[in-house]
């Protein structure tokens, strides 16, 4: 038997009640990440991916609404079961989160040794010097030079990429089992971004955590990812190993998103291939498949009945389409009907 | 096939900027500087792209252009004429000629206004056109960019979106009919499915309105697509400039080099790469490092570089680069 999975998730919504209505912001997830597996969530913004997994992290505004009979099962845990206090051991713990902006996680007025220190010391339980000596080895790990001297700096004397590091040291502090990265390069150069994406590479290899890496840009999952979990307007619409869903895939909304990118060996001046309108109103969404709106195979069908996630290579690619890519489009519908 | 016969009078290029310097003054006697000696042209209906990171001198460069502010030294000559040597008056009616869209669609445009006015805008301050001329001509070019203009005239900012309101500021740029459009960064607030539209909208523009255009970005593979032609700058100089295809296919300074190896590739086969350079980032502009600039982070650097700038020169035909050490083949 298999070992089970780190995490899983099942019937997650949660939804925020607005002056303009209920809005959708996850509306019906389910999926599983095994150990030591760097999974990609990809979709346009506003379709979700921050909010699901602020969720998981049990960091959501008041006005959030979690579904009654979601599950989100971590490492044995049932955490929808945990009172706030054990939620707080397991997260910073077990489960790290780094943000875009890594002074979402970061206290200006804090040196960076004293943040390093304050989750080791609660979690851990270290003394003091047990915690700055720890604090200097986690800065060299994340690849920080002169460690000794950074450890008393303020953050805002660091640079964009350096703060990004420190919140990465600061999230591996306690050697979490899952580290999910909200979208930790996009404000960063490409010459910054690949680093950090090598270092968190690196880290989730040698822990053998697992990652969720959050991100819109599906150039910097491409080659970083073991599997891809595609989100649009709230919903998981294709999900399957990184290599399967780039060599074969079947949602349409995912074909439209990797043909909308320019790639370096297409000529000058070629006109890109574009997806029509923009992601729908989550407070309104269309009934049946959310993306039929914008989708160039779209039939009544999909207007009318919305797909779930299935597998028809019985294996692990999972989509959510009734008029999937790289087959005839009728059968699909008929198998169902 | 027919050949093209050579034009005997090469046109006159449409921007030319000559050796331009902006610093900005910093607590008493330091000094940021942004931009040091920066030249390139722009020939009509050529598409210019500037690349480098971020902080190396690029929306500097694009505001200095437009003289928001003038450069401290150098020159900025538009149509054949010389801005610096314009009065306030002259300059005010000369800018119909050149516009500029930014990075943020939504904070670019006033929110307590709506669209017809700040389509219109440019019109009115260049007191160009009678009211219905005006009328005619924002209908025309919000048509243009794809917005209809019965339903989007009266309306506001906050009801677009993002996309759309960046249709609104290439509209309220077209207005007044530019030669020379600038684009700093103008997709890269936008979600892929919308920079895919926004990018075909300039190029079809760019076609339907003979326009020649600088294009800031920090994408390379958009620059790839849109750009003729490519400046690399590094802190406030720029290091390389060729056509796209040459850049791309083989970069002479290793700076370009090492911005070129990171771009990473939605392809799961291609392993990524780190930049082929030094770790660490941009140093300050305050007290830029001597000689060529790049020393500090380059993997080719010797004793030579760490004392003499490297001038930008030809290595081939429409190919500069400053380095002392450039590749050549
Ligand atoms: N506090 C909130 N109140 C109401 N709606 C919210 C709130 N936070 C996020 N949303 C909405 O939830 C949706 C999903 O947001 P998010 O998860 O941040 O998207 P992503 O990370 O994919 O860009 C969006 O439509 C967003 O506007
Ligand atoms: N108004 C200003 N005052 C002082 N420094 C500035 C100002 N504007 C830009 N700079 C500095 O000039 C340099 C170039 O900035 P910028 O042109 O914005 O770069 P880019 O657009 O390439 O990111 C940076 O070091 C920046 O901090
Ligand atoms: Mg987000
Ligand atoms: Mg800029």
């Amino acid at each position: 038997m298999s070992e089970p999975p780190l995490l899983q998730v099942d019937n997650l919504y949660t939804h925020f009640q607005t002056e303009r209505g209920l809005v959708r912001a996850v509306d019906g997830v389910s999926f599983t990440l095994d150990h030591g597996v760097t999974l990609g969530l990809v979709g346009e913004s506003g379709c979700g991916k921050t909010i699901l997994c602020r969720t998981l992290m049990g960091l959501l505004p008041k006005s959030a609404k979690i579904s009654p009979e979601a599950r989100v099962v971590f490492n044995g845990h049932d955490l929808r079961g945990l009172d706030e206090r054990s939620l707080r051991e397991i997260r910073g713990r077990e489960v790290a989160m780094i943000f875009q902006d890594p002074m979402t996680s970061l206290n200006p007025v804090m040196k960076v040794g004293a943040q390093i220190a304050e989750t080791l010391i609660h979690h851990l339980r270290m003394s003091k010097n047990e915690a700055r000596d720890r604090g200097i080895e986690l800065l060299r790990a994340v690849g920080i030079s002169s460690p000794e001297r950074r450890i008393d700096e303020f953050p805002h004397q660091l640079s964009g990429g350096i703060r990004q590091r420190v919140a990465i040291a600061i999230a591996l502090a306690c050697e979490p089992k899952l580290l999910i990265a909200d979208e930790p390069t996009t404000a960063l150069d490409v010459t910054v971004q690949a680093g950090i994406l090598d270092l968190l590479q690196q880290q989730q290899r040698e822990r053998h955590m697992s990652m969720i890496l959050i991100t819109h840009d599906l150039g910097v999952v491409a080659g970083r990812t073991d599997e891809i979990a595609v989100m649009y307007a709230g919903k998981l619409v294709e999900r399957s190993s990184t290599k399967a869903l780039f060599a074969n895939t079947r949602m349409p909304y995912t074909q439209a998103l990797m043909e909308s990118i320019p790639h370096l060996d297409q000529p000058t001046h070629t006109r890109l291939k574009t997806i029509s309108g923009h992601p729908p109103n989550l407070i309104n969404p269309p009934l049946g498949c959310r993306f039929a709106p914008r989708c160039s195979r779209a039939d009544e069908h999909c207007q009318e009945a919305e797909p779930s996630l299935r597998s028809d290579d019985g294996a692990d690619h999972t989509y959510a389409c009734w008029r999937p890519v790289g087959q005839p489009p009728t059968r699909a519908a008929a198998e169902v009907s | 096939m027919s050949v093209v016969a050579p034009e005997t009078t090469p046109k006159e290029p449409v921007l030319k900027v000559e050796d331009m310097v902006v610093e900005f003054p910093l607590d008493g006697k330091r000094v940021v500087h942004a931009v040091s000696g920066v030249s390139f042209e722009i020939r009509p209906g050529e598409t210019l792209g500037l690349v480098g990171e971020s902080g190396c001198g690029k929306s500097t460069t694009a505001r200095a252009v437009m003289q928001l502010p003038a450069p401290k030294s150098g020159k900025v000559i538009m149509n054949g004429v010389d801005l610096a040597a314009l009065g306030r008056e002259e300059l005010r009616r000369e800018r119909r000629h050149f516009q500029m869209i930014f990075q943020d669609p939504i904070s670019s445009l006033n929110p307590r206004r709506k669209v017809a006015d700040i389509v219109a805008m440019p019109l009115v301050i260049m007191g160009i056109g009678t009211p219905e001329e005006r009328d005619a001509r924002v209908r025309e070019v919000l048509q243009a960019v794809g917005l209809d203009p019965d339903s989007s005239l009266q309306r506001r900012p906050f009801q677009f979106s993002g996309g759309q309101c960046q249709r609104i500021s290439i509209a309220r740029a077209l207005a007044s009919e530019p030669s020379i459009l600038i684009c700093d960064e103008p997709v890269s607030a936008l979600d892929v499915s919308i920079q895919a539209q926004i990018i075909n909208l300039l190029q079809d523009m760019k076609d339907r309105y003979d326009l020649s255009m600088l294009l800031i970005s920090h994408d390379l593979s958009v620059v790839k697509l849109v750009c003729d032609r490519v400046a690399v700058m590094y802190l406030g100089r720029i290091c390389e400039m060729t056509d796209s295809e040459t850049l791309y296919r083989a970069p002479a300074h290793p700076y370009t080099a090492a911005l070129l190896s990171a771009i990473p590739e939605a392809d799961p086969t291609r392993p990524p790469k780190l930049a082929a350079m030094k770790e660490g980032e941009l140093p300050s502009a305050t007290e830029p490092p001597p000689g060529c600039r790049f020393h500090t982070r380059c993997l080719r650097a010797e004793a030579i570089c760490t004392e003499v700038v490297p001038p930008l020169v030809d290595i081939a035909e429409g190919h500069q680069a400053a380095c002392h050490f450039a590749v050549t083949d």
